[in-house]
């Protein structure tokens, strides 16, 4: 079996084996934390980097899999997503999402239309409200995704907001 | 010189909600300038806010966050005269800080 | 007949012709100005069209007439991105110039709470004069060099006097004068005049498509149109002046756009701004 170091995007070096992959395990942190490993607490204080290589990738799929390695999504109603129809202006579209799920740990934002996909990504401290609102920018029509880390799990939302070519802003 | 940051932090009952503006181009990369030369990406990249030593919110930022990006947070904990320090650092290291009085 | 002409006689011929100039209606069929008509019926005509719009809430432009870009609206406005210009304007309106006075010498009430008055017809120099002409020629009386219309300090010096006059309405005066009038007269043919090569007036799209969907944008009523400026474009990332509107409108429907401050933007400014008082002062703004 071999072993990988990983960054974690909480900025621990953590030693993994393939065999945990296999096992389905979602990230690493909720490994260690049900190992007893790292207490939650102590997780929220490291401090975090900035995730370079979650940013740097250009769809879905891989923004995920560098946030939280291959996690399993399962769409949730207790997720609220609230973003315009019609965008006003792809510069500037304001994104709310509110959980209510118990011990969020984060939250990502994702655009899949836009460059780069991963727009926005909010580790949440204990504490701290799980209920983020920011601008974005769309490149064009997308869906605005949202996928969120609770007790390990991930969740996920996703609605589409239009970007229209507008007659008066030339 | 005046801070990039503006901060609105209001406690209410047991929690505190913080909305913040900054000054920042949060250049994509992606747009061109009045010469068709593109502007290079500048975005900020790191947002943290701390309250009596607690880090009560990080923001991790790409290029695809807005110009003068808003943000908006609730944390539990703080009182009316509370001090909230509040920092952003950018892709080309810049960065500036700031305290706020929780109102 | 010629010789029934010499027969009446030529001073007969003249009496005669005096006579019925007295009597018959001027040759030409130019009407009389009344600006007061023209704004009750502009007026009478938006809020028929939208009947659930407030009169002061016209000031919202789009927003008044759309409710998902309402909420869009209404989101920002938590937390306005015109604040950092807003600041930087109560800034420069205070620093005194490099003679020591500064620009609450040059204005009525010392510039505070006038916003709803601009432009003026100055009856000494004869022409319309909008509030960015003012603040430059304020400048320039006390030995500054006038700033840059459309944009930067400009925008952020109209943000402040803007913000200082929220909830004033619209107080535009046309005085007894011809030259106010022509002035008046001006403006109201720009803004009824096609133009460019996509041949729209301004009335093409603020008036007949009020409300309605231009590509991907909702174009805002006539009405109350000025009352938010100066306008935090999300489009421009940045302020912009009545001037700068107005140029990148014309430029939009491809005429060539007029300088900043020209006579004829001016008089457009104050045939809009008279049709809408009444309308509160909402600036500093945010649009799309």
């Amino acid at each position: 079996m071999s072993r990988i170091i990983i960054a974690t995007s909480a900025g621990l070096a953590v030693e993994r084996r393939l065999v945990l992959q296999v096992l389905g395990i979602g990230s690493l942190a909720a490994m260690g934390l049900a190992a007893g490993l790292v207490p939650r607490a102590q997780a929220a204080e490291q401090s975090l980097a900035w995730p370079k290589n979650a940013f740097a990738q250009k769809n879905e799929a891989a923004a995920l899999d560098a946030l939280f390695e291959k996690p399993i999504v399962v769409p949730s109603d207790k997720i609220s997503l609230d973003v315009p129809e019609i965008a006003e202006n792809g510069a500037v579209v304001p994104v709310s999402v509110t959980v209510a799920l118990p011990n969020v740990t984060s939250i990502a934002l994702l655009i899949p239309e836009n460059p780069f996909t991963l727009a926005a990504y909010y580790p949440i401290p204990e504490g701290t409200e799980p209920s983020i609102s920011c601008r974005l920018k769309m490149a064009k029509t997308s869906d605005v995704v949202t996928v969120v880390e609770a007790d390990g799990k991930h969740y996920g939302a996703r609605k589409q907001v239009k970007v229209t070519l507008g007659g008066c802003g030339g | 010189m005046a801070s990039t940051i503006r901060v609105r932090a209001v406690a209410h009952g047991e929690s505190t909600e913080v909305q913040s503006l900054i000054q920042h181009p949060m250049d994509s990369g992606f747009v061109k300038d009045k010469d068709g030369k593109l502007i290079p990406p500048h975005y900020i990249e790191t947002v943290t806010f701390d309250w009596n030593g607690k880090r009560v919110f990080t923001a991790f930022w790409g290029p695809a966050v807005s110009k003068d990006p808003y943000l908006k947070f609730s944390f539990k904990g703080g009182k009316k005269g509370d001090t909230l320090k509040i920092g952003w650092s950018d892709n080309e290291g810049k960065s500036d800080e700031t305290t706020a009085t929780i109102l | 007949m010629r010789m029934a002409i010499a027969a009446i006689g030529r001073r007969a011929a003249a009496c005669l012709v005096l006579l019925l100039a007295l009597v018959l209606p001027p040759a030409s069929a130019e009407q009389r100005s009344d600006p007061a008509a023209d704004q009750r019926a502009f007026q009478a005509y938006f809020r028929k069209a939208f009947p659930s719009v407030g009169l002061n809430d016209f000031a919202n432009g789009p927003y008044a007439v759309d409710k998902d870009m309402r909420k869009q609206w209404e989101e920002i406005m938590q937390f306005p991105p015109y604040d950092f210009a807003l600041d930087d304007g109560k800034k420069l309106f205070e620093t005194p110039f490099k003679n020591g006075k500064t620009y609450a010498d040059c204005f009525p009430q010392k510039g505070i709470g006038i916003r709803q008055n601009y432009p003026y017809f100055d009856r000494q120099t004869g022409e319309v004069v909008t509030l960015d002409l003012a603040i430059n020629r304020c400048r320039e009386k006390n030995g500054e060099t006038p700033l840059a219309y459309q944009v930067g300090d400009m925008a952020a010096i109209d943000a402040y006097m803007a913000s200082t006059s929220r909830g004033k309405p619209f107080a535009i005066e046309i005085p007894d004068d011809p030259r106010a009038l022509a002035a008046y007269e001006e403006g109201k043919k720009f803004f009824y005049a096609r133009r460019g090569q996509l041949n729209f007036s301004c009335a093409s799209c603020h008036v007949q498509a009020a409300g309605k969907r231009l590509r991907g944008d909702i174009l805002a009523p006539a009405l109350g149109i000025l009352a938010s400026f100066p306008i935090y474009r999300s489009d421009w990332g940045s302020m912009g002046t009545v001037d700068r509107r107005f140029i990148s409108c014309n430029e939009q429907v491809r005429s060539v756009a007029f300088k900043p401050e020209d006579a004829l933007y001016r008089d457009l400014e104050y045939f809009l701004s008279y049709m809408s008082n009444g309308v509160a002062i909402a600036g500093p703004g945010t649009r799309p």
